[in-house]
């Protein structure tokens, strides 16, 4: 069986944060008992020159400079977010020509909500193993809009990380890779209309449970692993509280969950959420450790991996390294929050 | 009125990756990109070359009466920005505190949104650089 | 064969927010006067040259050539626009001093228009921005401030000069202005008020930047065998040069010296066979005051880095060593673009002839203009003088 892995990853996080108690403070909710029942504090906001391809281009950028590749060895771009700035149009050629990866390449952009970029992992997996290319890079990044006064407001924030995959040079091995997939409404956003809907309480065990749970059993099952075999677990993080009850329900400890836990800090990136985690474990992780990854998008599915990390990792180092990305912070107020990220009506960049 | 869509889309590959040329005769390298070497003329051997996105701030300015497109920028900081490789490129500073800039800041390339066309139209992507701070990224 | 070249004639309108003018209103007074100051009737021109940066984007009407021909009563006159950006005027002057040199016409009109008030102040910032690279420059949010800001930093860097000293310029010349019947602003400015004008591009101010301005001059010229059977008091242009650099500012081997203007400046001393202490006034291109600080170096008024001083030493008022803009300059005087070029060289008449009242500069014999396109990509110098 050919191997196939992570040669590469990078990662970008905007540099605003706005406070959970600040965003309170607006809706006269009290900002104490948001941040303790969800468990984020702060989430991350891009500047009004930055959206998602801003975002995928900082990340991808960061993956090659920690790969050494030459850029033309890249055959497909895949990006995966909810927040592409062109509906017809997409990320990935863009992206793709940022990085020099044109004009020998396939690209698309992806969409499953927040597991939008591990599909595109999962897709560059297939490529890669058949032989049709060398390099595949998938992107998961998002610049998710909130609605007002919505629960959502408070974690929905902007982020993406990138990956190389390949079947040599790799810092780390995909041994193994299962989906979950059901037709699941929790959370959803018609064509034309700017915020998404969702379930609320349905959002919970019948879809982000179920799914992540479902596709972590399975893939252990299949590959005679227990809990205690993995050094790291990475679910996808829509807040500080899902990730932690989907572990203990699996039998993971918080030891294990903690590196690759950033939405208390950052809030969610979507499609960058797990991505951005399993970067941050990626950046602290030794030679020869295991680390379980499922994603979680609503739809609903979960891609979840089974990742061994090489002796290579410890030479090859993120010039980038997540919590850095998560330490350098600038914080706003909600008015110019809102001005960021185009609520206020007339003010866009736009000519 | 800002549509030139051809124009844009020529100048892509220059925008976001700093390509730029080189005469091969007289060495000097141009950002933007040139035909003509202004030293060799007739002689020259233009040649396509990229840059390396590292520089440092050769000048800059706080602009407070912004350019059209720019309203909701403001202040934002425009700079001649000296790349490692000669040439002076004229560019937006971001991802820092007007305030911090300075003459002689090593800066490197990164990649924004520089304007948009209305709600509809395409938006044009480009050349922007922020500080090389240890903890700027 | 050796040709003279002198002005003959001059007209201006008083520069200003003129609701009640239009294109065509405008150089036509301007025209007229000048004509009539000529003493020539309009069956004497033998050609017409208008200098105008950007009628196109801020009347929508290109073609203006013919249009001011027309509009003067001398359809079917040889008449032509040129254009480089702020230094139009200039050029113009410059076109008409060629074609009297060259034989072919003995009698040139050359005017100065620019109407900017019929759009909003942001849409003539856009049309005045067409001079700068629109690709490399203006696509990235560059304004024409922040051009001079960045060569006005540098230059602070460079040499010390101060935010005090670029603000005296702009004292000086409203107080020259406040002389001036045809300034657009005729009151003082204190170094406070300027000083304390809101930012607009850090380190330039409100104050220290010329006004969007509506108005028109034009001078009348004539070649020496014309000049002597019509003029009493003819003015020689002894030297006329124009000289470009690159188009932007990051392409220019210094962002703090034009370039061009010393090039251009070079030419003219040499066609009129003075130095630069021979020059007894100038008028210069203070479209934003630190350029009235890179003119006086380029033009070799003092060295390269110490124009900062001058000023502060008082060297250019109207009573002092040489003095610099005694119009009120593009500050005070106003800055309709196409205009401006031909304005300064209708005050460096006005000061030659005895003619400058209140502004008049003792014993003056030789001037100098200067007039600049964009941030320093073309310019234009002049020297006058009232021998031949």
């Amino acid at each position: 069986m050919t191997t196939v892995g992570i040669v590469s990853y990078g990662a970008y996080i905007p540099r605003y944060r706005i406070r959970v108690g600040e965003i309170a403070r607006v809706w006269n909710d009290d900002g104490e008992k948001v941040s303790r029942g969800l468990g984020v504090y702060e989430k991350s906001v891009p500047a009004m020159d930055e959206d998602t391809v801003t975002i995928s281009v900082e990340a991808a950028r960061t993956a090659l400079e920690n790969a050494g590749i030459n850029p033309q060895d890249i055959g497909a771009v895949y990006v995966g977010s909810e927040s592409h700035p062109y509906a017809v149009k997409p990320s990935a050629t863009i992206v793709a020509e940022a990085i020099y990866a044109t004009p020998d390449l396939t690209a698309a952009d992806l969409e499953f909500a927040c597991k939008a970029g591990t599909a595109g992992i999962q897709m560059c997996m297939g490529l890669v193993k058949a032989g049709y290319i060398k390099y595949g890079l998938a992107i998961g990044a998002d610049t998710s809009q909130g609605k007002p006064g919505d629960a959502l407001e408070y974690t929905a924030s902007a982020g993406g990380a990138a990956y190389i995959i390949g079947r040599d040079k790799l810092i780390a091995e995909i041994k193994d890779t299962y989906s979950f997939t059901t037709d699941t409404p929790d959370f959803w956003r018609r064509e034309g209309q700017e915020y998404p809907e969702h379930g609320q309480r349905f959002t919970g065990e019948p879809a982000y449970f179920r799914h992540v749970v479902s596709a972590s059993k399975k893939i252990m099952e299949r590959n005679k692993l227990k809990p205690e075999d993995f050094d790291h677990v990475v679910f996808h993080q829509p807040n500080g509280k899902f990730p932690k009850i989907a572990a203990k329900k699996l039998g993971f400890s918080d030891d294990q969950l903690n590196t690759g836990l950033l939405t208390p800090l950052i809030g969610n990136t979507y499609s960058g959420s797990s991505p951005l985690g399993l970067a941050a474990v990626l950046d602290e992780a030794k030679a020869n450790q295991l680390i379980l990854l499922t994603s979680y998008g609503s739809g609903a599915g979960s891609d979840s991996f089974i990742i061994k990390t090489t002796k290579g990792i410890e030479k090859r180092k993120n010039v980038r390294p997540v919590r850095q990305l998560v330490n350098r912070k600038e914080y706003i107020d909600y008015a110019i929050y809102a001005k960021f990220k185009g609520k206020i009506k007339g003010v866009a960049l736009e000519r | 009125m800002s549509k030139r869509i051809p124009l844009h889309w020529r100048l892509i590959p220059h925008r976001y990756r700093l390509l730029g040329s080189e005469c091969k005769r007289c060495r000097e390298k141009f950002f933007p990109k040139r035909t003509v070497c202004p030293n060799c003329r007739r002689r020259g051997q233009i040649e396509e070359v990229g840059f390396s996105g590292k520089g440092e701030i050769y000048s800059y300015t706080i602009i407070h009466v912004p350019s059209r497109g720019f309203e909701f920028l403001k202040p934002y900081v425009m700079a001649l920005v000296k790349l490692t490789e000669g040439p002076l490129v004229t560019s937006q500073i971001v991802d820092c505190d007007p305030e911090e800039v300075d003459v002689g800041q090593k800066v490197m390339l990164t990649f924004r949104k520089i304007s948009v066309d209305g709600s509809s139209g395409i938006i044009r992507y480009g050349y922007k650089f922020k500080p090389k701070t240890s903890l700027s990224l | 064969m050796a040709r003279d070249v002198a002005v003959i004639g001059v007209g201006m309108t008083k520069f200003g927010e003129f609701w009640d003018r239009g294109y065509r209103s405008l150089i036509t007074e301007a025209g007229s006067k000048a004509i009539i100051d000529a003493r020539i009737d309009g069956k004497d021109i033998d050609a017409v040259y208008v200098g105008s940066m950007s009628p196109g984007r801020l009347i929508g009407q290109e073609h203006v050539g013919a249009l001011v021909a027309d509009y003067a009563g001398l359809v079917g006159v040889p008449a032509a626009r040129v254009e480089a950006a702020c230094s139009s005027g200039g050029l113009a002057l410059h076109q008409a001093y060629l074609a009297i040199k060259s034989g072919l016409y003995d009698i040139v009109v050359v005017g100065g228009v620019e109407k900017m008030t019929d759009v909003s102040t942001e849409h003539a910032t856009v049309a005045l921005a067409g001079a700068a690279d629109q690709e490399w420059e203006a696509f990235h949010g560059i304004t024409f401030p922040g051009l001079y800001a960045l060569m006005a930093r540098r230059h602070m860097m460079d040499y010390g000069t101060t935010e005090e000293q670029i603000s005296l310029i702009s004292v000086k010349n409203h107080a020259n202005g406040k002389l001036n019947p045809y300034a657009q602003y005729q009151y003082d400015v204190t170094l406070e008020d300027v000083m304390k004008s809101s930012m607009v591009a850090d380190p330039l101010r409100l104050m220290h930047c010329s006004p969007i301005t509506d108005g028109a001059a034009t001078v009348v010229l004539a070649s020496g065998e014309k000049a002597k059977k019509v003029c009493e008091n003819p003015i020689w242009i002894k030297g006329s040069a124009l000289a470009t650099d690159t188009l932007s500012l990051h392409g220019r081997k210094s962002i703090t010296k034009v370039e061009a203007s010393a090039m251009a400046g070079k030419k003219a001393y040499q066609m009129a066979k003075v130095k630069p202490s021979k020059i007894d006034f100038a008028e210069v291109h203070d479209c934003f005051a630190i350029a009235e600080i890179l003119a006086i170096e380029s033009l070799g008024f003092c060295k390269i880095g110490k124009g900062g001083e001058m000023v502060e030493n008082g060297e250019t008022w109207i009573d002092s060593r040489i003095p610099i803009n005694t119009s009120g300059g593009l500050k005070a005087k106003g800055h309709p673009v196409g205009a401006t070029g031909i304005a300064q060289a209708i005050e460096a008449t006005w000061q030659l002839r005895g003619q400058a009242d209140k502004r008049q500069v003792k014993g003056a014999k030789t001037g100098l203009t200067q007039n600049v396109g964009g941030s320093g990509a073309t310019c234009t110098v002049h020297i006058f003088s009232e021998e031949k």
